[in-house]
């Protein structure tokens, strides 16, 4: 260690004064450095404007993991995987086993199994496009759900809690060492390989519903954190990548990981819409 | 002369500290599984989810359970792929050039079965293709933004899941690995000219776990059931009797238990749901 800087201070001074003048100019170019004109600042760009990666389109559910679970609805206290499970309580294992779909169209709580913390593990597509600058729109067509993030600071309007929540969202930019956000290459977004940042997003405020169509519960104390990722392969898929964190202290023994995923497809041509159904 | 050489220190210190790194975010550390998402192909028979061919499939009717108990297969690693959907958790390590001060390459290692793998970051080409094929293969990544791009190539002839679903030597990987936090996923796509009808997406999330030791487990071969010499666990084909047992047991449709493309899109579901429960005699 002693001899690698005992090198560098060497070849500093070697490059000597120089080395120093070309250090101070290249800080003085960096943009905290300008010398700003005099005038109001202009507006920040909107979120929109600041998307690092497009996530607009329509997509379709991959069913690569735990499809027993997704495509078709589980008997009643089917619960355990062969080798995995959803780290559920004692008070959720009860509910769970308690499961009536009849009872659950009847009182009219048959989306239960489309809330958001289940929504996204549901075979169907999405729809996603932008609702305004700050606001990001999915459309479900399993379910007919939509979920709304919103990239507007502050905490969202409380209200009674809905099927899929308060969302607020936020992009999560490249990182350079002690955490400052790296500028984004002008072709960086829409290149091959991952693209330039994530969709943080953030879920509170839920109605209770279900994990699994076969009524294991979530509670109203749900705060569900998911990463949207975006990987584009040279054969011209899209994948969206969905790291999810759901915690729940009623009916979680710890936060529960998923990781959902989706193609990209070119149009809306499979769309098809359907209700909300218990069964 | 010593004040100059501080000074002198302290640009270069200064001059680090806004230079961009080639590899922005650490990795590094103990990463424990979470097995919330029930792992594929725990079940003898069971290829739901799984874009695999009619090759995979009929290789994949032929395993026996107890093929791993013969002495020459005990130790037998699991190839790349696996480690993603596995039960495995991960100690992840950096090799650092002591000159440069830049990640050369990224150490991957689990407990069970699994050879521990380098992901090259210093701009090595791959191998010849005729070189040998492991069973954790030759990686190479690169940053993209803060994701670690890496892509696998050489791999051994392996398994995709435990019931013996077959990964070719011809199956190249390309990995997204990306950390949030205190979490860790790795998106693993599976190309597979042999084995697979499209490509294979695989992904779990790790949880930092500092208190959490990975340490590998050691594989020494035994005797574990007496056979002759040559004889192979195996079932000839057409005489697995073991195929519909997970669509019986759970009353799924057995041409989703059998696995394909066509099976992991939602336009499946609405087949599921009219062929539950599964069509008798296939056996």
């Amino acid at each position: 260690m002693r001899a690698g800087i005992a090198l560098m201070v060497t070849d500093i001074r070697r490059a000597g004064v120089f080395t120093a003048f070309a250090f101070i100019v290249g800080l003085s170019a960096t943009p905290g450095a300008q010398g700003r004109a005099v005038g109001p600042a202009p507006p920040p760009a909107s979120a929109k404007a600041r998307s690092p990666l497009d996530l607009t389109g329509y997509w379709v559910a991959y069913v690569n993991k735990e499809w027993r679970f997704r495509m078709v609805t589980p008997a009643k206290g089917d619960i355990v995987g062969a080798f995995g499970a959803i780290p559920i309580t004692r008070d959720a294992r009860r509910v769970a086993e308690a499961w009536d779909p009849a009872r659950d169209t009847a009182a009219g709580e048959a989306c239960k199994a489309y809330g958001a913390a289940g929504l996204m593990r549901i075979p169907g597509r999405l729809h996603i496009t932008w609702q305004d600058d700050e606001t990001l729109r999915v459309d479900t067509d399993a379910g007919m759900q939509t979920r709304i993030f919103r990239f507007t600071s502050g905490s969202p309007a409380s209200g009674q809690a809905t099927w899929q929540g308060e969302s607020a969202a936020r992009w999560i930019l490249p990182t350079i060492p002690r955490g400052r956000v790296a500028p984004l290459p002008a072709n960086a977004k829409g290149a091959i390989g991952a693209q330039p940042g994530s969709l943080e997003v953030v879920t509170r405020n839920l109605r209770p519903g279900y994990l699994r169509r076969n009524g294991v519960p979530y509670s109203e104390q749900t705060v569900m954190t998911e990463y949207w990722d975006v990987l584009k392969e040279p054969d011209g898929t899209d994948w969206l990548v969905i790291t999810t964190t759901i915690e729940d202290p009623r009916y979680l023994q710890m936060p529960y990981q998923t990781s959902p995923a989706f193609k990209r497809e070119p149009d809306g041509a499979k769309w098809d819409p359907s209700p909300c159904s218990a069964e | 002369m010593i004040r100059d050489s501080v000074v002198h220190f302290v640009l270069v210190l200064l001059f680090l500290a806004v230079t961009p790194a080639s590899a922005q975010i650490d990795l590094t550390g103990s990463w424990a599984v979470r097995i919330h998402e029930d792992l594929e192909g725990e079940l003898l028979g069971d290829y739901t989810g799984l874009p695999i061919n009619d090759e995979a499939r009929a290789r994949a009717d032929a395993y026996q359970g107890a093929y791993l108990s013969m002495p020459d297969r005990q130790c037998i690693m699991f190839t790349t792929h696996y480690i993603v959907r596995g039960p495995q958790s991960l100690r992840i390590t950096s090799d650092i050039d002591p000159i440069s001060g830049r990640v050369v390459a990224v150490g991957m290692s689990g407990a069970i079965d699994r050879m521990p793998r380098t992901i090259w970051l210093d701009g090595r080409p791959h191998p010849s293709p005729l070189a040998r094929h492991t069973a954790a293969g030759f990686s190479t990544g690169v940053w993209q933004g803060d994701t670690l791009l890496v892509t696998t190539t050489h791999l051994a002839e392996g398994v995709l899941t435990r019931n013996g679903v077959p990964s070719s030597d011809q199956a190249t990987i390309r990995e997204y690995i990306v950390r949030h936090g205190d979490r860790l996923t790795i998106a693993m796509i599976l190309y597979d000219p042999v084995y697979l009808e499209e490509p294979y997406l695989r992904s779990q999330t790790w949880v930092l776990d500092p208190a959490m030791q990975v340490v590998p487990e050691p594989c020494e071969p035994t005797v574990e059931v007496p056979r002759a010499a040559g004889e192979v666990p195996h079932h000839l084909p057409g005489t697995n009797p073991d195929l519909r047992d997970v669509a019986d047991k759970y009353k799924l449709p057995l041409e989703g238990v059998r696995g394909g493309a066509a099976t992991l899109y939602p336009e499946f579901r609405k087949r599921a749901r009219t062929e539950r429960p599964a069509p008798a005699g296939a056996r």
